[in-house]
């Protein structure tokens, strides 16, 4: 007689498989296509950022682990992605060292420090990349031109910079299209920038790559897909408000909307389910906030982009806005009133 | 011995520093209690003029100043500032020695007074200060005091002096004024900025703490 094996059990007895490190590897899947494009459109030198940013935010986490006598939760790919983001939002010719610094930050004082995945009160990557901008002003703000003939030949000499030491640019540096509107009012294209012919951060230009990927994590359902439309639509309503009032100086609200890590940020950043609220109409709020302080930043700010910090203030308000907007319990009359 | 057995055995000026009596309440600000690492007070001149050494080192001194004097003046009123009005009385006392820091400061340095701006005059709000004078100088005989104040002054200084040398040697290469970084070293501008004074403490504050556990378990 055969022996069955009768697992007895609680429910839920049907699962759909679906676990962290599953949608983390199809968030990996969806950003790469735009990685490839920033290594297709700036050539060895932001291939060896990402690689960089990727090995040293896995790395952090594994020691992170160890040290604290925990097993490695590197497995789970949040640091995979955490690093690749970073290494996506930095300048093509960012050196080696503070891109790696950048990663350490990232999951030490992104993560790590609130206890891991699932705690993190901030996006880590955008705590990484908010660092090494108050760090490194100059350096984070160097950018290379996109398509060098010489990309796929030669490495910029500012990449190799030793630790600690302040790199040489040798690169032929190129305004993003923000810069350029800002201190120079020079617009570009709406259409170029869609296209990723500009100069900018490794994985934020190609714009059509990243909502391809955005499209297939929504279509998943692995990403909340209200965050980026809300965030969007904002940005493009208020900035044509401006655009309409005064069209010499505001730029119009598709340059706003393809420009710099916009899309980048709604889509891959914004929407990273730790940091952003939990409830539907919540998230619309969030994304309106983002989308506001953006412009906000954007038009009356020091700095020409506004992304990063409009994300991090939005993910600081996010647990607020789950508490305004708390639903109904179920078969009561009034709002429950929780603080 | 309970504080009241010694107010009452120990009347005379220095005769409560017992052996290592003075010793230990200097060592105990110095380190043991350190002001700021673990009392975890002062944060607002600790986190705001510690962006170079010598900010660190004259914050430090006029903070010790300041306490020195305040216990011991403190310590020998303990018996006629009446105890309704005792904060207002502390105050006014700090508030004088203060007072004459902000002069002496001005008159030998305009550019320190300059550097260190508002937070001279913020040293009357410390609560380091404040809280030596309640909990130890209002209790405690002359002497003791006079250490106690040293000790939590030295310790303060010691803090400041640890985060103002990091903040200062990464942010802008440079240590006590004098450039001690290579001419290519990269300048973490962060580090002189607020968020630097932040990740600083924060750093030092681990470690003082992995030290504690340490001890504990052990």
């Amino acid at each position: 007689m055969r022996k069955i094996t009768l697992n007895i059990s609680t429910s839920p007895h049907v699962i759909i498989g679906l676990s962290t490190d599953t949608i983390m590897k199809h968030v990996v899947f969806a950003l790469l296509p735009a990685a490839a494009f920033g290594v297709y459109a700036f050539g060895w030198n932001a291939l060896l950022v990402m690689m960089t940013t990727t090995v040293g935010a896995i790395l952090t986490e594994h020691f992170l682990c160890k040290w604290s006598d925990k097993p490695s939760t590197v497995s789970d790919y949040s640091a995979l992605i955490a690093g690749l983001l970073l290494g996506m939002t930095l300048p093509p010719i960012f050196p080696l060292w503070m891109a790696f610094l950048g990663s350490v930050i990232t999951i030490a004082l992104g993560k790590f420090i609130f206890g891991g995945l699932g705690n993190n009160v901030f996006n880590p990557a955008l705590v990484g990349r908010a660092f090494l901008q108050a760090a490194f002003p100059v350096a984070i703000t160097t950018w290379l031109q996109p398509f060098l003939p010489e990309r796929f030949y030669s490495v910029s000499s500012s990449i190799y910079a030793w630790p600690f030491m302040r790199p040489t640019v040798d690169a032929v540096s190129g305004a993003t299209p923000l810069s350029a509107f800002k201190f120079d009012k020079v617009s570009t294209q709406a259409y170029d920038m869609a296209m990723g012919i500009c100069s900018g951060s490794v994985g934020e230009t190609s714009t059509v790559f990243i909502i391809l990927g955005g499209i297939y994590l929504a279509w998943r359902k692995m990403m909340n897909w209200r965050i980026p439309i809300s965030i969007i639509l904002t940005v493009f309503v208020f900035s044509a408000v401006f655009y309409m009032i005064d069209d010499k100086a505001y730029p119009s609200p598709f340059f706003t909307i393809f420009s710099g890590g916009l899309m980048l940020g709604a889509i891959f950043m914004a929407t990273d389910m730790v940091s952003s609220p939990i409830t539907s109409s919540g998230v619309w709020l969030y994304g309106a906030i983002i989308g506001l302080l953006t412009v906000v930043i954007r038009l009356w700010g020091g700095l020409p982009e506004g992304v990063m910090y409009a994300i991090l203030l939005g993910n600081a308000i996010s647990p607020h806005i789950d508490n305004l907007v708390r639903p109904r319990v179920y078969g009561t009359t009034k709002k429950l009133k929780v603080l | 011995m309970s504080l009241t057995d010694q107010n009452k055995t120990n009347k005379s000026f220095f005769s409560s520093l017992g052996e290592h009596q003075g010793t230990d309440d200097f060592l105990r600000g110095l380190w043991r209690d350190n002001p700021v690492f673990v009392q975890v007070l002062g944060m607002c001149p600790a986190l705001a003029v510690s962006n170079s050494a010598m900010n660190a080192i004259a914050m430090g001194l006029a903070t010790t100043f300041v306490l020195t004097m305040s216990n011991v003046l403190i310590s020998l009123l303990r018996n006629f500032i009446p105890k309704e009005v005792r904060i207002a009385s502390y105050i006014l006392i700090i508030a004088t020695f203060v007072s004459m820091v902000d002069y002496v400061i001005q008159a030998v340095s305009i550019d320190l007074h300059k550097s260190l701006g508002a937070f001279i005059a913020l040293i009357v709000v410390n609560c380091i200060i404040l809280s030596r004078a309640e909990a130890f100088a209002s209790k405690n005989t002359v002497g003791r005091s006079l250490m106690d104040g040293l000790g939590m002054g030295m310790g303060f200084m010691f803090a400041l002096f640890c985060i103002g040398s990091i903040r200062e040697i990464i942010g802008s290469g440079t240590f006590l004024g004098l450039q001690v970084m290579p001419d290519a070293f990269e300048k973490w501008v962060i580090m002189v900025l607020p968020a630097g004074g932040f990740f600083t403490l924060a750093c030092l504050l681990l470690i003082f703490n992995h030290f504690k556990l340490k001890k504990i378990k052990a």
